[in-house]
């Protein structure tokens, strides 16, 4: 293989270590280039309406931050907002933990009528494109009268095709079916043997799982736009949009509930990331 | 072990159907009946304000609708033009620079990817509220840079002569969609390509190496066939995705389509249908039309690919 840029191994001649520079250069800066909307979305959270739009503008850090949150706070419930995107994630994922373990479980060590056709529907669905959900799941919700209801967005969330998916091929690649036979030879009963066997064994994949559910669930704009009628039961990223106006929009203010809507995020990245893209690519690579 | 009372006690026949239930009912209620309901109100003239008994099966006339709607084609023609504007960048930027990663960075391969990658699991709300300031046409941080590129030579030639009223302009709202879309997603195809590329074995480099092969021959006879599944697949999931364009659009043009219809895609247009015009019949037919271009894209995909390795 050709020497890695950083070592000096036969080929890293002169000028390969010139086009080695080269490289770093390049990734390096498009990283810097890739983080600097982040950048500014904080700084300009920290700016009045006026300063944002000055020229130049605001490259540093400035002291508005509070008058910013005030201004959130006036115009939206916007605590209440942070709360209920809260609260739908928090259900959302365990309600998906739940389920989709349970029926990974099934799909990986149980043999049944059906079974390959069900699994396929299940996994066919993961095609459709979300658009096709959207008039159908308006007109379903509102049949049910969950219009405006939190479990609006939670419950449907948690027939997760792609939560199945990951969650049988972690099973089948790492719960052992000795175990599960062993246990049943000694009485354990089958609900036994999800709750004290396989779950305990699948804690990575539901970290993975949840992590990706939760970030979906906080980010999910098209369902709360189809569901959430009144601004009191806006999600966060509805309640942010509801900010913006042609006339007078306070962009301060929004830049300050932007970040506040994206900082979880970025903690969550820093904290897990490579358990994070693992999971999302397991998906993708299917 | 847990002992359960008896009517918890399921046989191992049984146990895998009450297993899936709760996923099941979920899955036909809220996934498998809504799209059954879609293909039913796509036959069907209704508005939602007259109850669910006002449905009048009108046949094809929806589709017929749609087909000689302008509106309809503009927004597909908006649609395929985002897609390629953002689609094909994020892959002629993500595989270079996924080799680049693969090849060096030890220490910094990490940092380096999460850094391109951070963009796809941000809200695209927030990202896009916050593209609309950097886009502003006096103030924004877009022109100013485009404004100083301008003062150094040969360099600025390539830049526009005024400030781009990005946002306003329809020739210039699809391109700042597109780049959006691009800096969005380009990092997610870096993370597919870098998980292939440490697929590739080792001693191909090492024979091609031996026979004399310099890095560029390496990189379009080694590197780049072997990559091909997982281009075909990038370039799937982003015909798929880049035919859904929601969010971004809708955003920056107020959920209108901005001037002269220019950031109107076809979800858009759908979603205008339904809820700012009332019309879900229509919209349902639409978003029915919209699938088949989707289905019919992605399999063209998947049959270029495979004619251009036999």
């Amino acid at each position: 293989m050709q020497a890695p840029f950083d070592t000096a191994g036969t080929a890293a001649t002169g000028g390969h270590r010139m086009s080695a520079w080269a490289a770093y250069l390049m990734v390096g800066v498009g990283a810097l280039i890739m983080l600097a909307p982040f950048y500014f979305m904080f700084v300009f959270a920290t700016h009045s309406r006026t300063e944002i739009f000055s020229l130049p503008p605001p490259m540093w850090f400035g002291d508005d931050l509070l008058a910013n949150l005030q201004i959130l706070t006036q115009r939206l419930p916007f605590w209440r907002n942070l709360g209920l995107s809260l609260y739908v994630g928090v259900c959302n994922t365990l309600l998906t933990l739940l389920f989709c373990s349970m029926g990974g479980y099934a799909f990986a060590l149980y043999e049944f009528r059906f079974k390959k056709a069900l699994f396929g529907l299940v996994m066919g669905t993961m095609l459709l494109p979300s658009f096709m959900n959207m008039i159908p799941s308006f007109m379903i919700m509102d049949l049910l009268g969950w219009i405006d209801q939190p479990r609006a967005l939670y419950i449907p969330g948690a027939a997760s095709a792609f939560g199945i998916f990951l969650m049988r091929q972690f099973i089948g690649a790492s719960v052992p079916r000795e175990l599960v036979e062993a246990a049943r030879m000694d009485g354990c009963g089958e609900i036994g043997i999800y709750a004290r066997i396989v779950l305990p064994l699948l804690k990575p994949a539901l970290g993975t799982l949840g992590l990706i559910t939760f970030i979906a669930s906080w980010n999910n704009f098209i369902g709360p736009l189809v569901v959430m009628r009144s601004p009191d039961m806006y999600t966060l990223p509805l309640a942010l949009r509801s900010l913006q106006s042609p006339v007078d929009t306070e962009w301060g203010a929004l830049m300050a509930g932007s970040a506040i809507a994206t900082l979880p995020l970025i903690v969550l990245f820093m904290l897990c990331s490579r358990q994070l893209i693992s999971g999302l690519t397991t998906g993708a690579v299917k | 072990m847990l002992r359960l009372p008896p009517f918890l006690r399921l046989s191992p026949r049984y146990a895998p159907y009450a297993l899936l239930a709760p996923f099941l009912v979920l899955f036909v209620v809220f996934g498998i009946f809504p799209l059954l309901f879609s293909l039913y109100l796509a036959f069907h003239s209704w508005e939602p304000t007259s109850g669910l008994g006002a449905m009048h099966w009108v046949g094809l006339d929806n589709f017929a609708f749609a087909l000689q709607d302008e509106w309809f084609w503009k927004s597909l023609r908006n649609t395929g033009w985002l897609a390629v504007a953002s689609g094909l960048p994020q892959h002629l930027v993500a595989i270079p620079l996924a080799t680049f990663l693969h090849l060096g960075f030890r220490r910094w391969r990490n940092p380096m990817v999460g850094a391109w990658f951070l963009p796809y699991i941000t809200s695209s709300v927030a990202i896009a509220i916050l593209f609309s300031s950097l886009f502003s046409t006096d103030y924004g941080l877009i022109n100013l840079a485009i404004a100083t590129v301008r003062e150094i030579p040969l360099l600025g030639a390539l830049m526009p002569n005024a400030a781009v009223d990005w946002l306003n302009d329809p020739d210039s709202l699809k391109p700042a969609i597109a780049t959006i879309v691009f800096w969005r997603y380009v990092g997610f195809n870096v993370v597919l390509y870098l998980a292939a590329l440490q697929t590739i074995p080792v001693d191909l480099y090492e024979a091609a190496t031996i026979d004399g092969a310099g890095r560029f021959q390496q990189f379009f006879h080694i590197t780049l066939p072997s990559l091909r599944p997982m281009i075909l697949f990038g370039v799937t999931l982003s015909v798929i995705g880049g035919l859904q364009l929601f969010e971004e659009p809708f955003i920056l043009t107020g959920g209108k389509g901005g001037s002269d219809q220019a950031g109107m895609t076809a979800a858009v247009y759908l979603y205008r249908n339904a809820f700012d015009f009332n019309d879900f019949g229509a919209a349902s037919a639409m978003s029915w039309l919209l699938f088949l271009v989707v289905a019919t894209l992605t399999w063209l995909t998947h049959r270029a690919f495979r004619r251009q390795g036999d």
